[in-house]
């Protein structure tokens, strides 16, 4: 047997056809291997990505060709009124949504982090606003801001006598802007709260109890032990809450529309409006591609500013 | 520096009783060991102590102050942790800082005692280092540093030396020690490990099951130990039990006759437990026959596992034992040197 064993491979060997010997050979193998996965990125992610930031330099519309026309998009973007107030509401948006989403989410994370009763059961209740779908949730806020049937006004109104009339709250900007971010506030918080919740869990109970030792009341304990070791979750999750919040589109889109007068438009919705009811796919992809030097800064801000410290560095003992 | 003393203190969890009446004194300057198996309640009291846990019943009192009701940071305690509780994102000399800045101290008083602590435990080399960067002796020195720089009336320790390896583990007990010895100061210190407890305390305090079965100095422990339950906790390796009777002048346990101790006050007849500890066992000839089953040569001494009669013995010889396995060896017990236990309640007879 253990003679003949050697003598069988050596026999076979010559028999393997050439497509065996050739996933035998391993750069094949790994470029096999990857096609899939870089094949699905290119068509779906690269390819669509390229094509918005080609459009963004052509006056293509619906219909028809296009042609090459530099920077002319941007030039009259820069001149437009209505663009300018949609970054302007695009940023007022994501920094008073993304705040909303931290302080909120943080203050419900330090408490589900204390052993509550029914805790487990209250963590998927939090969840319960990110896992509906995010037009449904649009309706239901459509409701709650209905100009006649909100059941805020009728609680104000016809319960408590506190205002004389309904509040009309998709009707005037201010009104209409801060709606959607209350919206948004409620759907981003089970995000933010559960990771930030993951974060808190790994701090070490003993450093707490180290730090009441050494004197520190319940606010120092928050400042010197949590906030800095909850610090790099908290910029992860920072990053991903601007990213989704500044690129919003389906909440504005289901409850506003964009409207009153344009008024809280963001840049995703004005970039859909511009190019596909409106018809100039070159203005919409030019405002589209506006967004991604926004994107790429507020990335880097907490990549740079927040994300990794010495102290979660440097293993070794230098 | 200050006494504390533990006056019947209690502890429970719901209805789980931890503790049920503990009761120790802790002299100034003392180094005082809490020991005995996991689960033995050692570690909540201590965190009694230092005010982690909340005091079912009883009382404690630092420096004279009952402090049943004083919020931790107010007992002027320090605590080593078992996993140490290093601040990852504070440098060594933050880490020892911490306490002193929330005290509001100046600049200099606390590079003052930064530096003081530094130097008593070799760390300056590393006072700008994050945790992460040190080894785990060094991390150890920098909580026991985090403790010195408050320079408290009571150092606690909760098992500090557990999470290192056996070789640094030696070392730091001497260091401890040593430290003990400059810095005069009480020290309350948990372990499980009886050999810890031998080596470094002026007292210790051997619990089981949330009460103490004994408190003395380790020597006084190991010689007289007041109940089966301390005599088998302490010493490596652990002391021989054999149950029988006492019959004529002597102790009858699986077919062999052992010497009693001088001042056996046993009864004719009496049910007992005989102790003998295995270093206490001597070669020698005309003895009791043994039958050698297990020979684990140490070095310095040869511990041999025999049966005598039906009852299995650990005996530890200074000398080195030709025998082999099946062979028989002749041994003695040292008289002086053996202890009788009641059968029924584990307590000390002679």
């Amino acid at each position: 047997m253990d003679v003949a064993a050697p003598a069988l491979i050596l026999r076979r060997r010559p028999e393997a056809g050439r497509l065996a010997r050739l996933f035998d050979n391993k750069t094949f193998l790994i470029c096999a291997c990857l096609t899939p996965a870089i094949g699905l990125l290119v068509v779906f992610l690269a390819y669509p990505l390229g094509l918005g930031v080609w459009l963004a330099f052509t006056d293509t519309q619906i219909g028809g060709g296009g042609e090459y026309v530099g920077i002319e998009n941007f030039v009259s973007l820069a001149h437009d009124p209505v663009f300018l107030k949609t970054v302007f509401q695009t940023i007022f948006y994501t920094a008073v949504a993304t705040a909303g989403k931290f302080a909120l989410g943080l203050w419900l994370a330090l408490l589900l982090n204390h052993a509550l009763p029914f805790s487990s059961i209250i963590r998927a209740i939090i969840l319960l606003p990110w896992i509906v779908p995010t037009v449904l949730s649009a309706i239901a806020f459509w409701w709650i801001y209905d100009p006649q049937f909100s059941i805020i006004s009728y609680v104000l109104v016809d319960r408590l006598h506190l205002l004389a009339h309904n509040i009309d709250f998709l009707g005037t900007p201010w009104h209409a802007r801060f709606s959607l971010i209350a919206a948004n506030i409620w759907r981003g918080i089970p995000f933010v709260a559960i990771s930030l919740l993951a974060g808190l869990q790994t701090i070490s109970p003993s450093l707490y109890e180290a730090a009441m030792l050494d004197g520190a009341s319940p606010w120092q304990r928050f400042r010197f032990v949590t906030a800095p070791m909850l610090m790099p979750i908290l910029a992860v999750v920072l990053t991903f809450s601007v990213l989704f919040t500044f690129s919003d589109f389906q909440l504005v889109y289901a409850i506003t529309r964009g409207g009153p007068f344009d008024t809280t438009q963001l840049m995703a919705t004005l970039a859909f409006q511009r190019g596909i009811p409106g018809g100039q796919l070159g203005e919409g992809a030019a405002i589209a591609v506006a967004m991604i030097p926004f994107l790429v800064a507020s990335t880097l801000f907490s990549y740079f500013a927040l994300s990794r410290r010495k102290w979660q560095q440097g293993e070794a003992n230098e | 520096m200050a006494h504390v003393s533990i006056r019947q203190a209690r502890k429970s969890f719901g209805a789980t009783q931890i503790l049920h009446g503990v009761s120790v004194e802790v002299e100034d300057g003392e180094f005082v060991i809490l020991v005995g198996p996991s689960g033995c309640g050692k570690s909540t009291l201590l965190r009694m102590i230092a005010g982690l846990e909340n005091i079912s019943g009883g009382e404690i009192a630092i420096g004279g102050r009952v402090v049943n009701d004083v919020p931790p940071k107010q007992r002027d305690i320090a605590m080593v942790f078992q996993n140490y509780a290093l601040y990852p994102h504070m440098t060594v000399r933050d880490n020892m800082a911490f306490s002193l800045k929330l005290a509001g101290a100046t600049r200099v008083e606390i590079e003052e005692h930064v530096q003081r602590a530094a130097r008593i435990l070799d760390l300056a080399p590393l006072l700008a280092r994050y945790p992460r960067q040190l080894s785990g002796g060094q991390r150890q020195r920098v909580a026991m540093g985090r403790a010195i720089v408050r320079d408290p009336q009571v150092f606690l320790f909760d098992e500090p030396l557990s999470n290192l390896d056996a070789k640094l583990r030696v070392q730091m007990r001497a260091e401890i020690k040593e430290l003990h010895q400059r810095l005069q100061s009480t020290i309350i210190y948990v372990t499980h490990d009886q050999i810890e407890a031998m080596t470094m305390a002026d007292k210790i305090v051997v619990m089981q099951a949330g009460r103490v079965e004994q408190v003395g100095a380790p020597l006084e422990l190991y010689d007289r130990p007041a109940n089966r339950f301390v005599a088998g906790f302490i010493g490596s390796p652990a002391m021989n039990f054999l149950a029988g009777r006492i019959a004529d002048g002597a102790f009858h346990a699986g077919g062999a006759a052992w010497p009693l101790p001088n001042a056996a006050g046993g009864v004719n007849g009496a049910a007992v437990v005989y102790g003998i500890r295995p270093e206490h066992m001597m070669l020698s000839p005309g003895g009791l026959r043994a039958t050698v089953q297990v020979i684990e040569p140490t070095g310095s001494e040869t511990h041999v596992i025999a049966r005598v009669g039906s009852a299995s013995l650990v005996c530890a010889f200074r000398e080195r034992v030709a025998a082999r396995p099946g062979e028989t060896i002749e041994v003695l017990p040292n008289p002086a040197l053996a202890h009788l236990f009641d059968e029924q309640t584990g307590n000390r007879l002679n």
